[in-house]
């Protein structure tokens, strides 16, 4: 017993050591949004400067068209993410229950392209991007993440849990393989769905390589490649620049705090794929 | 089957008839009678997307990476000369060694710190939680905020981790303009953002180890240590070998950290494969060379995943 209180401190006192390194950058990144560019430089630093300066929220939008990076985000996020999940979870479906020929080797196909690097598809993306003339517009950021391997992969593992008896229910009713999806493997997939959801909300919200090739306008920009242009025109005005790393967190912050355990299951189903 | 199917052939009926020539109609319309027909119309979306912007354009790279273009002047076919270049090119072997020396750092040292905090996570303790949340924070946070943030730190004049060093009476060096710490810092932040992910998988693997393994060893008198090493490390080889494989994989490709952060410097002292590869392609648009690079960090990701199952098979007792 008193053997496993002293382990049990330990494991508290690491944990601890841990989650203060992870939170503290976060809580510096707040305090120096609200400071005054002097105080940025004072040392010892302190947490909290003479007065608390919401004033730099404000500078953020006089010089960069942030809401416009911010609504930008959202809009991309929200399609991208609306799109995979219905040709996620369709295809999904029907690699996991309806039967043909060729259904095997497609899939297989499929999981394959999850092997390879992003970056090989990028070169030809852009070039077939510029030749349709859409760099530097949204499409060039949306078309190429409609659908996904992975998220055809997420879902397929879910609909084989679903008993078979209820197929052959449905069938015997003269369900259609549409009418068995959307009657019935949809609903009973919600959390799957919003799992998948999620995670394709945090990786659209935080992309910055494909921003970074297609977009070059201010106006079209996206929050990273926002606060990274942001960055290299204002490097020394950590205030500001600090309040746009806080606007650009916040939103994922908020939602990962309502969806955590979709989080969770979202890297832990990734992880199971493994074995 | 259903009238869809009917109609549809119907309205092919030279295709219908050609086929029939062919001595393909019983293939065809067995699979058509099957679930073929709405397989192809529900998956219509997903086909056409992957063959537009995976399949097609994994060829298409392939080659390119034959071939000599600047999206001006005409393709021109150079056979093998990229690949040839690529050995020959100095700065190309200084970002190969750099992501070696990236991901043969991060990685093991990712995995050992995630490993620890799951195993003390994974103990019976309060605030569990708290704990989750806190270290999942970076993992959800994006690249360019962290940047931000990490380049305040690594200030050498206000930033917090000289300012710490100090109170150890430890000198902090320039970090991110240094050619032999600039790396180091690249790394620790790219640890520090990653690690509650791995941490994450392992605590799940954690979880599937059944409690009657460790009973057992208790019972012959194992410390908590001979428990750790001879119950966990090899049930848990399944989620190690995972980890391992996502963790290189994940680090062949890192961009972002190091694009934020030096742009590559100082002296390319923290350029790797894809920053490179980006600036050739994207820069100065040489996209056949940016294309065989491509294709050299496809085999590099391809190796590792072939040892780790060749090495996962050669123990699979477990």
């Amino acid at each position: 017993m008193k053997k496993q209180t002293v382990l049990n401190i330990t494991a508290h006192l690491v944990l601890l050591a841990g989650a203060v390194t992870m939170i503290l950058p976060f809580l510096w990144t707040v305090s120096t949004s609200l400071k005054q560019l002097s105080e940025v430089f004072v040392f010892p630093p302190k947490l909290f400067g003479q007065e608390i300066r919401w004033v730099n929220y404000l500078h953020i939008s006089d010089r960069f068209p942030f809401s416009i990076y911010f609504l930008n985000s959202l809009k991309i996020t929200i399609i991208i993410v609306i799109a995979q999940l219905i040709t996620s979870s369709l295809a999904g479906f029907v690699f996991s229950r309806l039967r043909f020929r060729g259904r095997d080797p497609l899939f297989g196909l499929y999981l394959a392209t999850m092997m390879v690097p992003a970056q090989v598809m990028m070169i030809p993306n852009f070039i077939v991007m510029r030749h349709y003339n859409l760099v530097d517009t949204h499409w060039s950021l949306i078309l190429p993440a409609l659908v996904s391997a992975f998220g055809t992969f997420l879902l397929r593992q879910f609909f084989l849990t679903v008993p078979s008896a209820l197929e052959d229910a449905a069938k015997m009713d003269g369900c259609t393989p549409f009418g068995m999806y959307w009657r019935i493997f949809v609903p009973l997939s919600k959390p799957a769905m919003a799992t998948l959801g999620v995670f394709v909300f945090m990786g659209s919200w935080n992309d910055f390589l494909a921003p970074l090739v297609y977009i070059n306008t201010q106006n079209k920009m996206t929050l990273p490649l926002g606060l990274a242009s942001m960055q290299g025109m204002y490097s020394t005005d950590w205030p500001v620049l600090m309040a746009g790393t806080v606007i650009t967190i916040i939103p994922l912050i908020i939602i990962f705090l309502l969806a955590q355990d979709f989080f969770i299951k979202g890297v832990t189903l990734s992880g199971l794929k493994g074995e | 089957m259903n009238t869809e199917n009917h109609s549809g052939l119907a309205g092919n009926e030279a295709i219908y008839a050609a086929a029939k020539q062919a001595g393909l109609t019983s293939t065809l319309r067995k699979w058509f009678q099957k679930d073929g027909a709405w397989a192809l119309l529900l998956l219509l979306p997903n086909i056409l997307g992957f063959l537009a912007f995976t399949l097609i354009p994994v060829l298409g790279s392939f080659m390119l990476s034959f071939t000599s273009w600047d999206m001006l002047s005409p393709v021109k076919w150079v056979g093998v000369d990229n690949y040839a270049n690529l050995v020959k090119d100095e700065t190309f072997i200084k970002v190969f060694w750099n992501t070696i020396y990236f991901a043969g750092v991060s990685v093991p040292l990712g995995m050992v710190i995630s490993l620890l905090l799951a195993v003390a996570l994974d103990r019976d303790i309060r605030f569990k939680k708290f704990y989750r949340a806190a270290y999942f924070l970076p993992v959800v946070s994006s690249m360019v905020a962290v940047a931000v943030v990490w380049q305040f730190i690594y200030n050498p004049e206000y930033g917090l981790l000289n300012y710490f060093l100090g109170m150890l009476g430890i000198a902090g060096p320039n970090w991110l303009t240094s050619t032999s710490w600039a790396m180091p810092a690249v790394i620790l932040t790219s640890i520090w953002k990653n690690v509650g992910f791995n941490m994450l998988i392992f605590l799940a693997g954690l979880q599937g180890i059944s409690e009657s393994y460790y009973e057992a060893a208790e019972l012959d008198g194992a410390r908590w240590h001979h428990k750790f090493w001879y119950v966990t490390v090899p049930l848990l080889s399944p989620t190690t070998f995972f980890v391992t494989v996502m963790s290189f994989i994940g680090s062949f490709q890192v961009f972002d950290t190091v694009f934020l952060m030096t742009q590559g410097g100082p002296a390319r002292s923290t350029s790797v494969i894809v920053h490179y590869l980006y600036e050739n392609a994207f820069k100065y648009f040489n996209m056949g060379y940016a294309s065989a690079m491509a294709y050299v960090l496809f085999f590099m990701m391809f190796i590792v995943t072939v040892i780790q199952f060749w090495y996962q098979k050669k123990r699979s007792a477990y």
